[in-house]
Protein backbone atom coordinates (compact mmCIF):
# COMPACT_ATOMS: atom_id res chain seq x y z
CA UNK A 1 0.00 0.00 0.00
CA UNK A 2 2.81 2.29 1.11
CA UNK A 3 4.68 1.67 -2.15
CA UNK A 4 1.72 2.14 -4.54
CA UNK A 5 1.38 5.83 -2.49
CA UNK A 6 4.86 6.55 -2.64
CA UNK A 7 4.45 5.60 -7.25
CA UNK A 8 1.71 7.61 -7.34
CA UNK A 9 2.77 10.77 -5.89
CA UNK A 10 5.86 10.34 -7.65
CA UNK A 11 3.89 9.73 -11.17
CA UNK A 12 1.71 13.15 -9.70
CA UNK A 13 4.43 15.31 -9.45
CA UNK A 14 6.53 14.16 -12.12
CA UNK A 15 3.47 15.08 -14.64
CA UNK A 16 3.36 18.06 -13.16
CA UNK A 17 6.46 19.46 -13.43
CA UNK A 18 6.41 18.41 -17.58
CA UNK A 19 3.50 20.36 -17.64
CA UNK A 20 5.49 23.45 -16.02
CA UNK A 21 8.39 23.23 -17.80
CA UNK A 22 6.20 23.36 -21.04
CA UNK A 23 4.05 26.11 -19.58
CA UNK A 24 7.06 27.92 -17.88
CA UNK A 25 8.70 28.09 -21.73
CA UNK A 26 5.11 28.89 -23.62
CA UNK A 27 5.37 31.79 -21.21
CA UNK A 28 8.95 33.26 -22.45
CA UNK A 29 6.91 34.46 -25.51
CA UNK A 30 7.10 37.56 -23.99
CA UNK A 31 9.56 39.29 -21.58
CA UNK A 32 6.56 40.24 -19.51
CA UNK A 33 5.36 36.69 -18.46
CA UNK A 34 8.82 35.34 -18.71
CA UNK A 35 9.93 35.75 -15.37
CA UNK A 36 6.67 33.93 -14.03
CA UNK A 37 6.90 31.24 -16.32
CA UNK A 38 10.83 30.45 -15.24
CA UNK A 39 9.19 30.69 -11.09
CA UNK A 40 6.52 28.21 -12.36
CA UNK A 41 9.20 25.88 -14.01
CA UNK A 42 11.01 26.19 -10.83
CA UNK A 43 7.74 25.08 -8.55
CA UNK A 44 7.72 21.96 -11.01
CA UNK A 45 11.43 20.97 -10.45
CA UNK A 46 11.40 21.32 -6.82
CA UNK A 47 8.25 19.31 -6.58
CA UNK A 48 9.71 16.55 -9.07
CA UNK A 49 13.06 16.42 -7.03
CA UNK A 50 11.29 15.85 -3.32
CA UNK A 51 8.98 13.70 -4.97
CA UNK A 52 11.53 11.30 -6.09
CA UNK A 53 12.63 11.18 -2.53
CA UNK A 54 9.94 8.81 -2.26
CA UNK A 55 11.45 6.49 -4.62
CA UNK A 56 12.94 4.78 -0.82
CA UNK A 57 9.70 3.07 -0.31
CA UNK A 58 10.34 0.60 -3.39
CA UNK A 59 13.93 -0.19 -3.80
CA UNK A 60 15.25 -4.16 -3.89
CA UNK A 61 16.53 -5.85 -0.52
CA UNK A 62 19.95 -5.27 -1.19
CA UNK A 63 19.49 -1.85 -1.84
CA UNK A 64 17.13 -1.15 1.54
CA UNK A 65 20.05 -1.92 3.95
CA UNK A 66 21.80 0.69 2.00
CA UNK A 67 19.04 3.36 2.26
CA UNK A 68 20.56 5.67 5.29
CA UNK A 69 23.51 6.14 3.58
CA UNK A 70 22.33 6.69 0.35
CA UNK A 71 19.84 9.32 1.52
CA UNK A 72 22.28 11.14 3.68
CA UNK A 73 24.96 11.15 0.02
CA UNK A 74 21.83 12.52 -1.68
CA UNK A 75 21.13 15.00 0.89
CA UNK A 76 24.57 16.22 0.43
CA UNK A 77 25.20 15.78 -3.02
CA UNK A 78 22.02 18.07 -3.73
CA UNK A 79 22.84 20.72 -1.20
CA UNK A 80 26.91 20.92 -2.34
CA UNK A 81 26.47 20.69 -6.28
CA UNK A 82 23.15 22.59 -5.82
CA UNK A 83 24.63 25.20 -3.55
CA UNK A 84 28.01 25.79 -5.42
CA UNK A 85 26.02 26.34 -8.72
CA UNK A 86 23.45 28.43 -6.87
CA UNK A 87 26.25 30.47 -5.40
CA UNK A 88 28.23 31.12 -8.82
CA UNK A 89 25.15 31.67 -10.80
CA UNK A 90 24.20 34.91 -8.47
CA UNK A 91 27.32 36.32 -8.66
CA UNK A 92 28.48 35.51 -12.10
CA UNK A 93 28.82 38.65 -14.22
CA UNK A 94 26.32 39.12 -16.96
CA UNK A 95 29.26 39.73 -20.04
CA UNK A 96 30.19 35.94 -18.74
CA UNK A 97 26.79 34.57 -18.89
CA UNK A 98 28.35 31.88 -22.10
CA UNK A 99 30.91 30.30 -20.58
CA UNK A 100 28.39 29.68 -17.02
CA UNK A 101 25.67 28.30 -19.36
CA UNK A 102 28.17 25.54 -21.04
CA UNK A 103 29.50 25.09 -17.35
CA UNK A 104 25.94 24.17 -16.38
CA UNK A 105 24.84 22.78 -19.55
CA UNK A 106 28.18 20.23 -19.00
CA UNK A 107 27.45 19.45 -15.53
CA UNK A 108 23.63 18.22 -17.12
CA UNK A 109 25.49 15.94 -19.57
CA UNK A 110 27.57 14.44 -17.04
CA UNK A 111 24.97 13.93 -14.94
CA UNK A 112 23.11 11.64 -17.76
CA UNK A 113 25.73 10.45 -18.32
CA UNK A 114 26.65 8.70 -15.48
CA UNK A 115 23.03 7.77 -15.22
CA UNK A 116 23.80 5.64 -18.14
CA UNK A 117 27.25 4.36 -16.45
CA UNK A 118 24.91 3.10 -13.98
CA UNK A 119 22.75 1.15 -16.08
CA UNK A 120 25.69 -0.28 -18.01
CA UNK A 121 27.81 -1.19 -15.25
CA UNK A 122 24.59 -2.61 -13.17
CA UNK A 123 23.59 -4.54 -16.20
CA UNK A 124 19.94 -3.47 -16.17
CA UNK A 125 18.55 -2.21 -18.94
CA UNK A 126 15.63 -4.76 -20.36
CA UNK A 127 16.03 -5.38 -24.34
CA UNK A 128 17.51 -3.86 -27.26
CA UNK A 129 15.60 -0.66 -27.13
CA UNK A 130 17.09 0.09 -23.54
CA UNK A 131 20.21 -0.85 -23.79
CA UNK A 132 20.67 1.28 -27.51
CA UNK A 133 18.99 3.96 -25.75
CA UNK A 134 21.80 3.82 -22.71
CA UNK A 135 24.63 3.92 -25.06
CA UNK A 136 23.15 6.57 -26.87
CA UNK A 137 22.93 8.62 -23.99
CA UNK A 138 26.50 7.98 -22.83
CA UNK A 139 27.82 8.92 -25.65
CA UNK A 140 25.76 11.83 -26.32
CA UNK A 141 25.83 13.09 -22.77
CA UNK A 142 30.32 12.41 -22.21
CA UNK A 143 30.53 14.41 -25.24
CA UNK A 144 28.47 17.12 -23.84
CA UNK A 145 30.08 17.02 -20.87
CA UNK A 146 33.57 17.52 -22.23
CA UNK A 147 32.79 19.47 -24.98
CA UNK A 148 31.07 21.60 -22.70
CA UNK A 149 34.00 22.07 -20.46
CA UNK A 150 36.32 23.00 -23.54
CA UNK A 151 33.38 25.57 -24.71
CA UNK A 152 33.70 26.88 -21.07
CA UNK A 153 37.45 27.22 -20.93
CA UNK A 154 37.78 28.97 -24.35
CA UNK A 155 35.21 31.43 -22.91
CA UNK A 156 36.31 32.30 -19.97
CA UNK A 157 39.93 32.60 -21.62
CA UNK A 158 41.77 29.56 -19.83
CA UNK A 159 41.92 28.22 -23.65
CA UNK A 160 42.76 31.48 -25.73
CA UNK A 161 43.16 30.30 -29.39
CA UNK A 162 41.58 27.46 -31.33
CA UNK A 163 43.64 24.41 -31.25
CA UNK A 164 44.69 23.51 -34.82
CA UNK A 165 46.56 20.70 -35.85
CA UNK A 166 46.99 19.42 -39.30
CA UNK A 167 44.72 16.35 -40.24
CA UNK A 168 42.39 17.43 -37.21
CA UNK A 169 39.40 16.04 -39.29
CA UNK A 170 40.78 12.72 -39.77
CA UNK A 171 41.77 12.75 -36.12
CA UNK A 172 38.27 13.74 -35.29
CA UNK A 173 36.45 10.98 -37.59
CA UNK A 174 38.93 8.67 -36.02
CA UNK A 175 38.18 9.07 -32.69
CA UNK A 176 34.31 9.27 -33.42
CA UNK A 177 34.91 5.87 -35.59
CA UNK A 178 37.02 3.90 -32.60
CA UNK A 179 34.07 5.61 -29.73
CA UNK A 180 31.33 4.06 -31.99
CA UNK A 181 32.76 0.74 -32.50
CA UNK A 182 33.41 0.30 -29.00
CA UNK A 183 29.63 1.64 -28.20
CA UNK A 184 28.65 -1.31 -30.56
CA UNK A 185 30.97 -3.96 -29.70
CA UNK A 186 29.33 -3.30 -25.80
CA UNK A 187 25.76 -3.68 -27.64
CA UNK A 188 26.70 -6.94 -29.53
CA UNK A 189 28.34 -8.39 -26.82
CA UNK A 190 25.42 -7.97 -24.62
CA UNK A 191 22.52 -8.29 -27.13
CA UNK A 192 24.15 -11.63 -28.36
CA UNK A 193 25.73 -13.11 -24.72
CA UNK A 194 28.97 -13.58 -26.09
CA UNK A 195 31.71 -12.79 -23.52
CA UNK A 196 33.81 -9.69 -24.60
CA UNK A 197 37.61 -10.14 -25.45
CA UNK A 198 38.12 -7.45 -22.80
CA UNK A 199 35.64 -7.14 -19.63
CA UNK A 200 32.54 -6.08 -19.97
CA UNK A 201 33.27 -2.84 -17.28
CA UNK A 202 36.47 -1.96 -18.43
CA UNK A 203 34.69 -1.69 -22.23
CA UNK A 204 32.15 0.95 -20.58
CA UNK A 205 35.12 2.32 -19.14
CA UNK A 206 36.71 2.52 -22.59
CA UNK A 207 33.54 3.60 -24.13
CA UNK A 208 32.74 6.52 -21.81
CA UNK A 209 36.79 7.87 -22.09
CA UNK A 210 36.34 7.47 -26.11
CA UNK A 211 33.36 9.85 -25.94
CA UNK A 212 34.71 12.13 -23.60
CA UNK A 213 38.21 12.24 -25.90
CA UNK A 214 35.74 12.91 -28.82
CA UNK A 215 34.14 15.95 -27.35
CA UNK A 216 37.26 17.77 -26.33
CA UNK A 217 38.76 16.86 -29.57
CA UNK A 218 35.65 18.04 -31.54
CA UNK A 219 35.38 21.56 -29.39
CA UNK A 220 39.14 22.49 -29.51
CA UNK A 221 39.19 23.60 -33.22
CA UNK A 222 36.42 25.90 -32.79
CA UNK A 223 36.71 29.64 -32.71
CA UNK A 224 35.76 32.29 -30.47
CA UNK A 225 32.86 33.65 -32.88
CA UNK A 226 31.49 30.32 -33.61
CA UNK A 227 30.62 29.57 -29.93
CA UNK A 228 27.08 30.77 -29.95
CA UNK A 229 26.08 27.80 -32.51
CA UNK A 230 28.58 25.33 -30.08
CA UNK A 231 26.36 26.65 -26.87
CA UNK A 232 23.23 25.81 -28.79
CA UNK A 233 24.52 22.20 -30.16
CA UNK A 234 25.64 21.07 -26.40
CA UNK A 235 22.49 22.56 -24.62
CA UNK A 236 20.49 20.14 -27.62
CA UNK A 237 22.87 17.11 -26.76
CA UNK A 238 22.63 17.22 -23.23
CA UNK A 239 18.26 17.43 -23.88
CA UNK A 240 18.38 14.08 -26.09
CA UNK A 241 20.77 12.20 -23.60
CA UNK A 242 18.44 13.06 -20.67
CA UNK A 243 15.27 11.99 -22.94
CA UNK A 244 17.37 9.07 -23.91
CA UNK A 245 18.19 8.31 -20.15
CA UNK A 246 14.34 8.66 -19.29
CA UNK A 247 13.40 6.24 -21.05
CA UNK A 248 16.06 3.60 -19.59
CA UNK A 249 15.38 4.41 -16.37
CA UNK A 250 11.09 4.12 -17.49
CA UNK A 251 10.70 7.60 -16.37
CA UNK A 252 8.39 9.80 -18.92
CA UNK A 253 9.39 13.76 -17.02
CA UNK A 254 12.58 13.29 -17.99
CA UNK A 255 11.74 11.94 -21.42
CA UNK A 256 9.98 14.72 -22.14
CA UNK A 257 11.91 17.35 -20.54
CA UNK A 258 14.96 16.43 -22.48
CA UNK A 259 13.23 16.12 -25.71
CA UNK A 260 11.73 19.18 -25.67
CA UNK A 261 15.18 20.80 -24.71
CA UNK A 262 16.96 18.80 -27.59
CA UNK A 263 14.73 20.58 -30.25
CA UNK A 264 14.55 23.94 -28.60
CA UNK A 265 18.45 23.60 -28.82
CA UNK A 266 18.02 22.82 -32.35
CA UNK A 267 15.48 25.16 -33.40
CA UNK A 268 18.41 27.36 -31.91
CA UNK A 269 21.77 26.15 -33.79
CA UNK A 270 19.55 26.25 -36.96
CA UNK A 271 18.78 29.93 -36.14
CA UNK A 272 22.36 30.60 -35.55
CA UNK A 273 24.04 28.84 -38.21
CA UNK A 274 21.73 30.93 -40.89
CA UNK A 275 22.63 33.84 -39.28
CA UNK A 276 26.06 33.24 -39.65
CA UNK A 277 25.78 32.33 -43.23
CA UNK A 278 27.38 28.65 -42.66
CA UNK A 279 26.10 25.35 -42.84
CA UNK A 280 26.48 23.45 -38.77
CA UNK A 281 29.05 21.09 -40.40
CA UNK A 282 31.35 23.83 -42.19
CA UNK A 283 31.25 25.18 -38.29
CA UNK A 284 32.28 22.02 -36.56
CA UNK A 285 34.66 20.79 -38.93
CA UNK A 286 35.89 23.78 -41.26
CA UNK A 287 38.48 26.00 -40.35
CA UNK A 288 36.98 29.04 -41.37
CA UNK A 289 38.97 31.79 -43.55
CA UNK A 290 41.16 29.26 -45.41
CA UNK A 291 39.13 27.37 -47.69
CA UNK A 292 38.78 29.97 -49.67
CA UNK A 293 41.64 32.89 -50.22
CA UNK A 294 39.37 35.99 -50.90
CA UNK A 295 40.40 38.43 -53.57
CA UNK A 296 39.39 42.27 -51.73
CA UNK A 297 37.82 43.98 -54.95
CA UNK A 298 39.55 47.27 -55.73
CA UNK A 299 37.94 49.71 -53.04
CA UNK A 300 36.60 53.26 -53.72
CA UNK A 301 37.05 56.19 -51.22
CA UNK A 302 39.18 56.05 -47.90
CA UNK A 303 38.60 55.98 -44.26
CA UNK A 304 37.57 59.49 -42.61
CA UNK A 305 38.38 59.76 -39.16
CA UNK A 306 36.66 62.06 -36.89
CA UNK A 307 36.20 63.11 -33.56
CA UNK A 308 34.07 61.79 -30.66
CA UNK A 309 32.90 65.19 -29.67
CA UNK A 310 31.45 65.93 -33.11
CA UNK A 311 29.74 62.59 -33.73
CA UNK A 312 28.23 62.92 -30.40
CA UNK A 313 27.31 66.12 -31.82
CA UNK A 314 25.99 65.45 -34.66
CA UNK A 315 24.01 62.56 -33.39
CA UNK A 316 22.07 65.16 -30.65
CA UNK A 317 20.40 67.41 -33.81
CA UNK A 318 19.45 64.51 -35.49
CA UNK A 319 16.09 62.98 -35.47
CA UNK A 320 16.63 59.72 -35.44
CA UNK A 321 19.57 57.50 -34.69
CA UNK A 322 20.27 53.76 -34.67
CA UNK A 323 22.73 51.88 -32.81
CA UNK A 324 24.53 48.61 -33.96
CA UNK A 325 25.85 47.73 -30.62
CA UNK A 326 28.59 44.30 -31.94
CA UNK A 327 30.91 42.56 -28.86
CA UNK A 328 33.54 45.01 -28.93
CA UNK A 329 30.84 46.88 -26.81
CA UNK A 330 31.03 44.43 -23.85
CA UNK A 331 34.59 44.06 -23.92
CA UNK A 332 34.69 47.30 -23.69
CA UNK A 333 32.15 47.52 -20.49
CA UNK A 334 30.70 50.01 -22.41
CA UNK A 335 26.70 49.67 -21.92
CA UNK A 336 26.20 51.67 -19.10
CA UNK A 337 27.40 54.87 -20.82
CA UNK A 338 26.06 54.14 -24.15
CA UNK A 339 22.37 54.34 -22.12
CA UNK A 340 23.68 57.55 -20.55
CA UNK A 341 24.86 58.85 -24.14
CA UNK A 342 21.49 57.62 -25.36
CA UNK A 343 18.95 59.02 -22.56
CA UNK A 344 20.58 62.51 -23.43
CA UNK A 345 19.45 62.06 -26.35
CA UNK A 346 16.29 60.87 -25.84
CA UNK A 347 15.59 64.29 -23.80
CA UNK A 348 16.88 66.09 -26.69
CA UNK A 349 14.21 64.54 -29.05
CA UNK A 350 15.73 62.16 -30.29
CA UNK A 351 14.57 58.83 -31.39
CA UNK A 352 16.66 56.44 -30.89
CA UNK A 353 16.96 52.40 -30.98
CA UNK A 354 19.28 49.56 -30.69
CA UNK A 355 19.72 47.16 -33.74
CA UNK A 356 20.50 44.00 -32.79
CA UNK A 357 22.17 41.07 -34.79
CA UNK A 358 21.31 37.35 -34.02
CA UNK A 359 25.14 36.67 -33.80
CA UNK A 360 26.17 39.45 -31.67
CA UNK A 361 27.67 38.23 -28.79
CA UNK A 362 28.93 35.04 -27.66
CA UNK A 363 25.90 33.54 -26.96
CA UNK A 364 22.41 33.81 -28.46
CA UNK A 365 20.68 36.61 -27.61
CA UNK A 366 23.73 37.70 -24.89
CA UNK A 367 23.59 41.43 -26.72
CA UNK A 368 19.84 41.97 -26.29
CA UNK A 369 20.75 41.18 -22.08
CA UNK A 370 23.36 43.23 -21.87
CA UNK A 371 21.32 46.06 -22.57
CA UNK A 372 18.70 45.32 -20.74
CA UNK A 373 21.70 44.92 -18.23
CA UNK A 374 22.51 48.39 -18.42
CA UNK A 375 18.74 49.62 -18.07
CA UNK A 376 17.45 49.70 -21.91
CA UNK A 377 13.81 48.98 -22.07
CA UNK A 378 13.03 46.20 -24.47
CA UNK A 379 11.00 48.04 -26.74
CA UNK A 380 13.97 49.99 -27.77
CA UNK A 381 15.77 46.83 -28.59
CA UNK A 382 15.13 45.63 -32.12
CA UNK A 383 16.10 42.80 -34.19
CA UNK A 384 17.36 43.02 -38.12
CA UNK A 385 14.07 41.89 -39.72
CA UNK A 386 12.20 44.26 -37.90
CA UNK A 387 14.44 47.16 -38.30
CA UNK A 388 16.28 46.84 -41.88
CA UNK A 389 14.10 48.69 -43.41
CA UNK A 390 14.58 51.68 -41.30
CA UNK A 391 17.85 52.42 -41.89
CA UNK A 392 17.05 54.07 -45.05
CA UNK A 393 14.97 56.50 -43.09
CA UNK A 394 17.49 57.42 -39.99
CA UNK A 395 19.45 60.36 -40.20
CA UNK A 396 22.50 58.68 -38.22
CA UNK A 397 23.20 54.81 -37.64
CA UNK A 398 26.00 54.28 -34.37
CA UNK A 399 27.87 51.45 -34.95
CA UNK A 400 29.87 50.48 -32.03
CA UNK A 401 32.24 46.74 -32.07
CA UNK A 402 30.55 45.52 -34.74
CA UNK A 403 31.88 44.83 -38.05
CA UNK A 404 31.01 42.14 -40.01
CA UNK A 405 27.34 42.06 -39.36
CA UNK A 406 27.00 45.43 -40.86
CA UNK A 407 29.60 44.51 -43.65
CA UNK A 408 27.48 45.60 -47.42
CA UNK A 409 29.88 43.18 -49.30
CA UNK A 410 27.31 40.23 -48.07
CA UNK A 411 24.68 41.87 -50.02
CA UNK A 412 27.05 42.91 -53.11
CA UNK A 413 30.30 40.86 -53.84
CA UNK A 414 29.32 37.31 -54.51
CA UNK A 415 32.88 36.36 -53.89
CA UNK A 416 33.13 37.52 -50.39
CA UNK A 417 33.42 34.78 -48.09
CA UNK A 418 30.62 36.26 -46.20
CA UNK A 419 27.86 36.98 -49.28
CA UNK A 420 24.71 35.75 -48.46
CA UNK A 421 24.96 36.42 -44.61
CA UNK A 422 21.78 38.62 -43.18
CA UNK A 423 23.10 42.17 -42.34
CA UNK A 424 21.91 45.01 -40.88
CA UNK A 425 21.41 47.37 -43.62
CA UNK A 426 23.54 50.06 -41.98
CA UNK A 427 25.37 51.79 -45.25
CA UNK A 428 21.40 53.05 -46.17
CA UNK A 429 21.48 55.30 -43.26
CA UNK A 430 22.21 59.01 -44.20
CA UNK A 431 25.46 59.01 -41.68
CA UNK A 432 26.87 56.36 -39.78
CA UNK A 433 29.41 56.98 -37.00
CA UNK A 434 31.59 53.89 -36.49
CA UNK A 435 33.39 53.51 -33.15
CA UNK A 436 36.72 51.09 -33.18
CA UNK A 437 39.50 50.11 -31.53
CA UNK A 438 41.64 50.47 -34.75
CA UNK A 439 41.58 49.98 -38.34
CA UNK A 440 41.87 45.86 -38.01
CA UNK A 441 39.67 43.65 -39.86
CA UNK A 442 36.95 41.87 -38.27
CA UNK A 443 36.61 37.63 -37.59
CA UNK A 444 36.21 36.92 -41.02
CA UNK A 445 39.57 38.92 -42.23
CA UNK A 446 38.00 40.94 -44.70
CA UNK A 447 37.94 44.59 -45.83
CA UNK A 448 34.57 46.32 -44.80
CA UNK A 449 33.65 48.21 -47.84
CA UNK A 450 31.17 50.48 -45.46
CA UNK A 451 34.00 52.30 -43.43
CA UNK A 452 34.76 53.35 -47.11
CA UNK A 453 31.48 54.82 -48.27
CA UNK A 454 30.90 58.91 -48.64
CA UNK A 455 28.98 58.66 -45.67
CA UNK A 456 30.56 56.95 -43.56
CA UNK A 457 33.12 58.45 -40.68
CA UNK A 458 35.43 56.22 -38.04
CA UNK A 459 36.01 57.35 -34.53
CA UNK A 460 38.80 55.45 -33.15
CA UNK A 461 39.28 54.61 -29.59
CA UNK A 462 38.03 52.29 -26.69
CA UNK A 463 33.99 52.28 -27.29
CA UNK A 464 33.91 53.29 -23.34
CA UNK A 465 36.39 56.40 -23.58
CA UNK A 466 34.61 57.69 -27.17
CA UNK A 467 31.13 57.51 -25.29
CA UNK A 468 32.15 59.10 -22.00
CA UNK A 469 33.91 62.24 -24.76
CA UNK A 470 30.52 62.03 -26.49
CA UNK A 471 28.46 62.45 -23.25
CA UNK A 472 30.48 65.74 -22.94
CA UNK A 473 30.24 67.04 -25.43
CA UNK A 474 26.48 66.76 -25.85
CA UNK A 475 26.17 68.05 -22.18
CA UNK A 476 29.06 71.25 -23.30
CA UNK A 477 25.80 72.23 -25.07
CA UNK A 478 24.24 73.81 -22.31
CA UNK A 479 21.05 71.09 -22.17
CA UNK A 480 22.46 68.83 -19.35
CA UNK A 481 19.29 69.63 -17.07
CA UNK A 482 17.34 68.04 -20.01
CA UNK A 483 18.72 65.17 -19.25
CA UNK B 1 4.30 1.06 -15.70
CA UNK B 2 6.49 -0.25 -18.70
CA UNK B 3 7.08 2.55 -21.48
CA UNK B 4 8.44 -0.12 -24.81
CA UNK B 5 10.28 1.54 -27.56
CA UNK B 6 7.42 2.38 -29.48
CA UNK B 7 5.23 4.16 -26.86
CA UNK B 8 8.70 5.62 -26.13
CA UNK B 9 9.55 6.99 -29.80
CA UNK B 10 5.36 8.30 -29.14
CA UNK B 11 6.72 10.47 -26.34
CA UNK B 12 9.79 11.69 -28.25
CA UNK B 13 7.93 12.81 -31.07
CA UNK B 14 5.56 14.41 -29.24
CA UNK B 15 7.68 15.97 -27.34
CA UNK B 16 10.12 17.44 -29.55
CA UNK B 17 7.54 18.32 -31.86
CA UNK B 18 5.74 20.79 -28.88
CA UNK B 19 8.88 21.63 -27.95
CA UNK B 20 9.52 22.92 -31.32
CA UNK B 21 6.53 24.79 -31.52
CA UNK B 22 6.69 26.74 -28.22
CA UNK B 23 10.22 27.73 -28.74
CA UNK B 24 9.40 29.00 -32.20
CA UNK B 25 7.05 31.58 -30.33
CA UNK B 26 10.38 32.59 -28.16
CA UNK B 27 11.31 36.50 -29.79
CA UNK B 28 14.76 36.40 -30.38
CA UNK B 29 15.23 39.04 -27.53
CA UNK B 30 15.19 36.43 -25.53
CA UNK B 31 17.28 33.64 -26.85
CA UNK B 32 19.65 33.69 -24.00
CA UNK B 33 17.16 33.06 -21.09
CA UNK B 34 15.37 30.61 -23.02
CA UNK B 35 18.96 28.87 -23.49
CA UNK B 36 19.25 28.89 -19.92
CA UNK B 37 15.98 28.31 -19.17
CA UNK B 38 15.92 25.61 -21.27
CA UNK B 39 19.43 24.48 -19.58
CA UNK B 40 17.40 24.65 -16.08
CA UNK B 41 14.87 22.10 -17.70
CA UNK B 42 17.03 19.31 -18.50
CA UNK B 43 18.45 19.63 -15.00
CA UNK B 44 15.13 17.10 -14.36
CA UNK B 45 18.13 14.77 -14.87
CA UNK B 46 18.91 14.94 -11.08
CA UNK B 47 15.62 13.21 -10.50
CA UNK B 48 17.38 10.29 -12.82
CA UNK B 49 20.33 10.60 -10.03
CA UNK B 50 18.49 10.27 -7.32
CA UNK B 51 16.65 7.37 -7.98
CA UNK B 52 19.54 5.40 -9.33
CA UNK B 53 21.22 6.97 -6.08
CA UNK B 54 18.50 5.68 -3.58
CA UNK B 55 18.56 2.01 -6.15
CA UNK B 56 22.32 1.76 -5.28
CA UNK B 57 23.42 -1.20 -3.50
CA UNK B 58 27.29 -1.56 -4.13
CA UNK B 59 29.66 1.27 -3.45
CA UNK B 60 30.47 1.55 -7.04
CA UNK B 61 26.57 2.66 -7.75
CA UNK B 62 26.81 4.37 -4.79
CA UNK B 63 29.92 6.76 -6.23
CA UNK B 64 28.35 7.00 -9.66
CA UNK B 65 24.87 8.05 -8.20
CA UNK B 66 26.77 10.77 -5.72
CA UNK B 67 27.98 12.02 -8.91
CA UNK B 68 25.10 11.89 -10.91
CA UNK B 69 22.63 14.01 -8.66
CA UNK B 70 25.69 16.38 -7.57
CA UNK B 71 25.94 17.34 -11.23
CA UNK B 72 22.68 17.42 -11.74
CA UNK B 73 21.86 19.38 -8.87
CA UNK B 74 24.68 22.06 -10.17
CA UNK B 75 22.44 22.43 -13.53
CA UNK B 76 19.45 22.77 -11.76
CA UNK B 77 20.30 25.78 -9.26
CA UNK B 78 23.08 26.97 -12.09
CA UNK B 79 20.42 27.07 -14.27
CA UNK B 80 17.65 28.65 -12.32
CA UNK B 81 19.89 31.19 -10.60
CA UNK B 82 20.97 33.19 -13.68
CA UNK B 83 17.80 32.72 -15.88
CA UNK B 84 15.98 34.63 -13.00
CA UNK B 85 18.52 36.68 -12.77
CA UNK B 86 18.35 37.57 -16.33
CA UNK B 87 14.50 37.64 -17.05
CA UNK B 88 14.08 40.26 -13.89
CA UNK B 89 16.47 42.42 -15.84
CA UNK B 90 14.09 43.27 -18.85
CA UNK B 91 12.13 46.00 -18.38
CA UNK B 92 9.26 48.32 -20.09
CA UNK B 93 9.97 51.72 -21.28
CA UNK B 94 9.31 53.99 -17.96
CA UNK B 95 6.20 55.99 -18.43
CA UNK B 96 7.74 59.15 -17.79
CA UNK B 97 10.77 58.69 -20.87
CA UNK B 98 7.80 57.91 -23.33
CA UNK B 99 6.08 61.05 -22.05
CA UNK B 100 8.85 62.97 -22.13
CA UNK B 101 9.14 62.12 -26.11
CA UNK B 102 5.81 63.13 -26.37
CA UNK B 103 5.78 66.33 -24.76
CA UNK B 104 9.41 67.51 -27.05
CA UNK B 105 7.55 67.02 -29.95
CA UNK B 106 5.39 69.79 -29.09
CA UNK B 107 6.98 72.01 -27.25
CA UNK B 108 10.61 73.35 -26.74
CA UNK B 109 13.46 72.57 -24.24
CA UNK B 110 13.18 74.91 -21.56
CA UNK B 111 9.84 73.39 -20.49
CA UNK B 112 11.91 70.66 -18.86
CA UNK B 113 14.76 72.82 -17.55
Amino acid sequence: MLTLIAQLTIDAADIAAAFLFLYGLWRMSSPVTAPAGIFLAGIGMLAAILASFLYAFNVSAAARVQLPINIALAIVALAAGGGAAWWSGRKVMMTSMPQMVALYNGLGGGAAGTIAAAELLGNRMHGPAQLLATLAGALIGAVSLSGSLIAWAKLDGVINKPLRIKGQQLLNGLAMLITLAVGGYIAFSVLAGIAPVIALPTLIYLFFACALIFGVLMTLPIGGADMPVVISIYNAFTGLAVGFEGFVIQNPALMVAGMVVGAAGTLLTLLMAKAMNRSISNILFTRFGTATKHKQGSIVGNLKPTDPADAGIAMRYASSVIIVPGYGLAVAQGQQKLYEFVKLLQAAGVTVRFAVHPVAGRMPGQMDVLLAEAGVPYELIVQLEDINDDFANTDIALVIGANDVVNPAARSDKSSPIFGMPILNVDKAKRVFVIKRGEGKGYAGIVNILFYGDNCNMVYGDAQAVLIKMIEAVRGLGLSSAA
Amino acid sequence: MIITGVVGLYIFMLAAFSGWVIIGGVPAILHTPLMSGSNFVHGIVVVGGLYTLLNASTVQEQVIGFFAVLLGAGNVAGGYAVTGRMLAMFQSAPHKAAHAKRSHAKASHSKKA
